[in-house]
């Protein structure tokens, strides 16, 4: 695919990486020609200097051919009239933007296709808020992803002792479960490593499971893995950007909120905007003001503030000084894998987030909806099955006949409103949204290929 | 004669000649029995006085300043209550001066206590002057001369702000504060026209409606008979009664916008009137329940008849009886008076000091409280989610402040005349908050209270109407310092 990826900054630049791995050609569009040639030095990609909105620019960067416009620059305005321009000069056919203010997301009739031509509006504020929020609503878990509208969740934890599970095989999840509620857990992995589980594996203690339920059965099957938690009721947010105030506002209607901003005039603002939430101004790795604050009663702290080394620390010294649960957004891969699961409960990396949300238009094939996984190892992909019964390799198949590559698995369909756990004799049906789980991304080609509309065409 | 001083003068004379109206219809009525007379003398006193102003004010082409603004709207305050207590002391019932400017006061604050005994004995043309005086003092007289006199249109954003209620004066429902003055007054003679009708089909004589409309709207508390209300012993006309005392005690900007929207989702919009609302409800509730407890006043019905229509009164600073509440048991009759403090909602015609301050207070209280709590956090007053500026948040505490401070000098003043100590305070209480009946002595009639103490219930009248600052910038050395 030919992509025009409009902004250089942090998101722009990880997804021009992640992006020319998987075989697409890219062209960055930016105005800081230092940052351009930075990037070009690593990735494979074009670069043109100039303003992303600019007619002539768009047209430098070959917009004629481009398949796609993603514009992520750090302006909104520049954002969406780049995304016109490209639909009114250029025709390009799919354009995304990135849009941070919520005024304008509050008015989604701005966006339709005929205002202002953007088909995919991303707000990593709104997206890394709701990925947090879902993390604080079930205790325990590293990662909470939702498929088909909400119905089916994909859930990460690490299991520990206690867990009615620990320490039994798979096979027996079933009779531990009551009457009425599946779970299929999709990969465990141990050490870092996937395993490909099977009825006869044995979770042991530290492994991180994943495994594909019902909304509504999902306590049911974590209390499996690790002795039930009680629901978190005070939280503190490190941070009053606008990712922490975001969550303040979301999360102040059901936990006591405290969040910690440290410049003044910030601090006025959010406390303006919060209703229940208390403010406090301060420096959130004062340790006085945690103390004070009561950090050894809080359930959940989060780290939220623009700086990776500040949140790292500061949900180290949260943890340290009491708090049961700490989440710390960290950017950089490589500090999360130093820190994840041992000095700090969870990373969030707002950049995977953002990407994963990008993902599904780039893919081929009909995705619905494309998440990364453990910082891009893996990935868990929900895709629509289309074809005839008979030539379609999905279409009119058991789910024991499908014929996945090693490492992938199904973990379950969603027909119409319905979400249907797998079985080995399910039979998958057209426009059926299929969740597969991929423990290595370089068979999601393979993956891919399943969901073409005429995989033997080609 | 400065430029300044000229625009003053015309402004009061303004302001005066058209307060002269209010004694035409009782001129007319005057007629059949001979009272018309002292209409006649006093209306042409007033209006005299006022032209003399203008006169002496013409030519003026500066315009008002903000600090003009305060001292037309006390000066006229003054001016006009002064000149309309004429009727009442060259006519029936030849009051003194003292009681007579009492009288006049009592009605243009809207407070409603009296210094008359055997109101029902006065000329029909005497008891309608006293209403229609609550009438016109209740939406204000300097808002009504800035709605029908062109000449005051400059400057008359500062005139208005000196005679509007509550902490927030520059609320303008229209682009032209001459339309607003308008609209106001439409709507409230609409609702003194609906109140009228209300009474009038609920068994009041018409003349009876017409008089207990005009004070009731304007939340004033005058009445034709010493007995108030409870002359008239009827159910649904003590519920007419309450329903308009409480229309007249919402702010008039939410009718303008209720009535503009034609919808009442407005009202529950307002923190304000929703705290107004549980306010008057949980008073209701408290009163009736005293009364039935302590026992010796009948039946749960008939004390909540009394307590609604007594605390509705009280609490909208209106003062009408059906009972004397002053010999209600137990902490009864102080509650009575502690409400009327409180007050309604700003921009409406009770007194008092107003919902929104008492709750804005209350917002300050509670964030020192939580700030002791949590030393470093950021706590933010809001009403209906909105901050409220930290200008307001001043003005507002300034003005409580202020507000206790004068009503504990005036009644100090009083006492030092050698009233009793429940007298004084209470005297002053209902002076300050324009309530009208008050406890001890003054119970029903302010007329045992000697003459020095009247003349500072009088003066705590005018300073509780123009609330305070306003009368309060004129005695600073600092505002007559050029």
């Amino acid at each position: 695919m030919n992509i025009l990826i409009l902004g250089a900054g942090q998101v722009g630049s990880s997804m021009a990486a992640a992006l020319a791995k998987e075989n697409n050609d890219i062209t960055v569009v930016d105005t800081d020609a230092r940052r351009l040639s930075e990037l070009r030095e690593k990735i494979d990609l074009r670069t043109v200097h100039g303003f992303a909105s600019h007619p002539r620019v768009l047209t430098q960067a070959g917009a004629d051919d481009a398949d796609m416009v993603v514009a992520v620059t750090s302006s909104d305005e520049v954002n969406m009239i780049a995304c016109e321009v490209a639909a009114t000069l250029f025709n390009t056919p799919t354009r995304i933007a990135r849009v941070r203010q919520s005024d304008y997301l509050r008015r989604p009739e701005l966006f339709t296709p005929q205002r202002l031509a953007i088909d995919v509006l991303i707000s990593p504020e709104a997206l890394v808020c709701k990925y947090v929020q879902r993390l604080i609503e079930y205790p325990g878990s590293l990662q909470v992803l939702e498929f088909a509208g909400g119905r089916a969740q994909l859930v990460g934890m690490r299991a520990l002792s206690g867990g009615a599970l620990v320490g039994h095989q798979l096979k027996e999840l079933p009779d531990h479960l009551p009457a009425g509620v599946e779970a299929r857990v999709v990969a465990i992995f141990r050490d870092g490593q996937p395993l490909a589980p099977d009825g006869d594996t044995v979770i042991e203690q530290d492994d991180d499971v994943f495994f594909l339920s019902d909304k509504r059965n999902l306590r049911a099957v974590m209390a499996e893995l690790r002795r039930a938690e009680k629901p978190a009721k005070r939280i503190m947010l490190a941070g009053g950007g606008n990712i922490g105030k975001a969550l303040a506002m979301a999360l102040e209607k059901t936990y006591y909120v405290k969040l910690i901003e440290r410049s003044r005039e910030r601090v006025r603002q959010v406390a303006e905007e919060l209703e229940t939430a208390i403010v406090l101004a301060g420096d959130c790795a004062d340790e006085d003001l945690l103390i004070e604050e009561n950090i050894d009663q809080t359930d959940v702290y989060c780290a939220m503030t623009n700086d990776d080394e500040a949140n790292i620390l500061s949900a180290m010294l949260a943890k340290r000084l009491g708090a049961r649960r700490t989440i710390s957004l960290i950017n950089r891969p490589a500090y999360a894998d130093l820190v994840e699961s041992g000095a700090i409960d969870i990373a969030v990396s707002p950049q995977q987030i953002t990407l994963s949300a990008m993902l599904s238009h780039v893919r081929q094939g009909n995705m619905a909806q494309v998440h990364t996984l453990r910082r891009g190892a893996a990935e868990a992909i929900e895709a629509i099955a289309v074809g005839e019964r008979g030539s379609s390799p999905l279409v009119g198949r058991r789910i024991d006949e499908v014929a996945l590559p090693p490492g992938a698995i199904i973990g379950g369909l969603v027909r119409g409103e319905r979400f249907l756990q797998a079985h080995h004799d399910t039979v998958i049906e057209r426009d059926d949204h299929v969740i597969v789980f991929v423990t290595n991304r370089r068979h999601v080609r393979a993956v891919e290929m399943l969901f073409r509309a005429r995989p033997t065409a080609i | 004669m400065s430029q300044r001083t000229r625009a003053i003068l015309r402004a009061v004379g303004g302001v005066q000649t058209a307060v002269s109206a209010i004694t035409l219809p009782s001129l007319l009525i005057g007629i059949s029995d001979g009272t018309w007379v002292a209409f006649a003398e006093g209306g042409l006193l007033m209006f005299a006085t006022g032209l003399a102003l203008m006169i002496l004010g013409s030519g003026a082409k500066s315009e008002l300043r903000l600090r003009d603004g305060f001292l037309v709207t006390a000066l006229a305050w003054f001016t006009s209550s002064f000149t309309a207590a004429c009727p009442l002391i060259l006519g029936p019932p030849h009051l003194s001066i003292t009681d007579g400017v009492f009288e006049a006061v009592s009605g243009l604050t809207t407070t409603g206590a009296t210094v008359i005994i055997g109101l029902e004995n006065l000329p029909k043309s005497v008891q309608f002057y006293r209403q229609i005086m609550q009438f016109f003092g209740g939406m204000g007289i300097v808002v009504l001369a800035v709605a029908i006199l062109p000449t005051l249109r400059i400057g008359a954003t500062q005139l208005t702000k000196g005679e509007t209620t509550g902490p927030v004066k520059d609320t303008k429902l229209t682009p032209r504060i001459a339309e607003t003055a308008k609209a106001l007054w439409m709507i409230y003679v609409g609702l003194m026209v609906a109140c009228m009708m209300s009474y009038w089909l609920a068994g009041m004589s018409f003349l009876d409606a017409v008089d207990h409309a005009m004070s009731t709207v304007a939340t004033g508390g005058f009445s034709t008979s010493d007995a108030s209300f409870a002359r008239f012993d009827s159910v649904l006309i003590e519920l007419v009664a309450v329903l308009f005392m409480f229309l007249g005690s919402v702010s008039f900007a939410l009718h303008f916008v209720a009535w503009r929207r034609g919808s009442l989702s407005a009202y529950m919009r307002d923190a304000e009137f929703r705290s107004f609302l549980v306010i008057w409800l949980g008073s209701v509730v408290v009163v009736t329940l005293g009364l039935w407890l302590y026992g010796g006043y009948g039946s749960p019905e008939f004390s909540l008849r009394h307590a609604l229509f007594q605390v509705t009164s009280n609490i909208t600073t209106t003062g009408y009886t059906v009972t004397d509440f002053s010999a209600w048991p137990a902490f009864l009759p102080a509650f009575m008076m502690l409400i009327a403090m409180i007050g309604a909602c700003a921009g409406s015609t009770t007194g008092g000091l107003k919902v929104i301050r008492v709750l804005i207070v209350a917002k300050l209280s509670a964030r020192e409280v939580m700030r002791v709590i949590h030393p470093r956090g950021e706590f933010v007053v809001k009403l209906d989610r909105r901050a409220i500026p930290d200008s307001v948040l001043e003005a507002v505490a300034g003005f409580v402040a202020v507000f206790f401070f004068c009503f504990v000098s005036m009644s100090l003043l009083v006492m030092a005349s050698g009233e009793d100590l429940v007298t004084s305070f209470a005297a002053i209480a209902s002076s300050m908050a324009n309530l009208g009946p008050s406890l001890g002595k003054g119970a029903a009639t302010m007329l045992p209270l000697n003459d020095f103490a009247t003349w500072v219930c009088t003066f705590a009248m005018i300073v509780g109407r123009l609330e305070v600052f306003t009368v309060l910038v004129l005695l600073t050395p600092a505002f007559w310092r050029e």
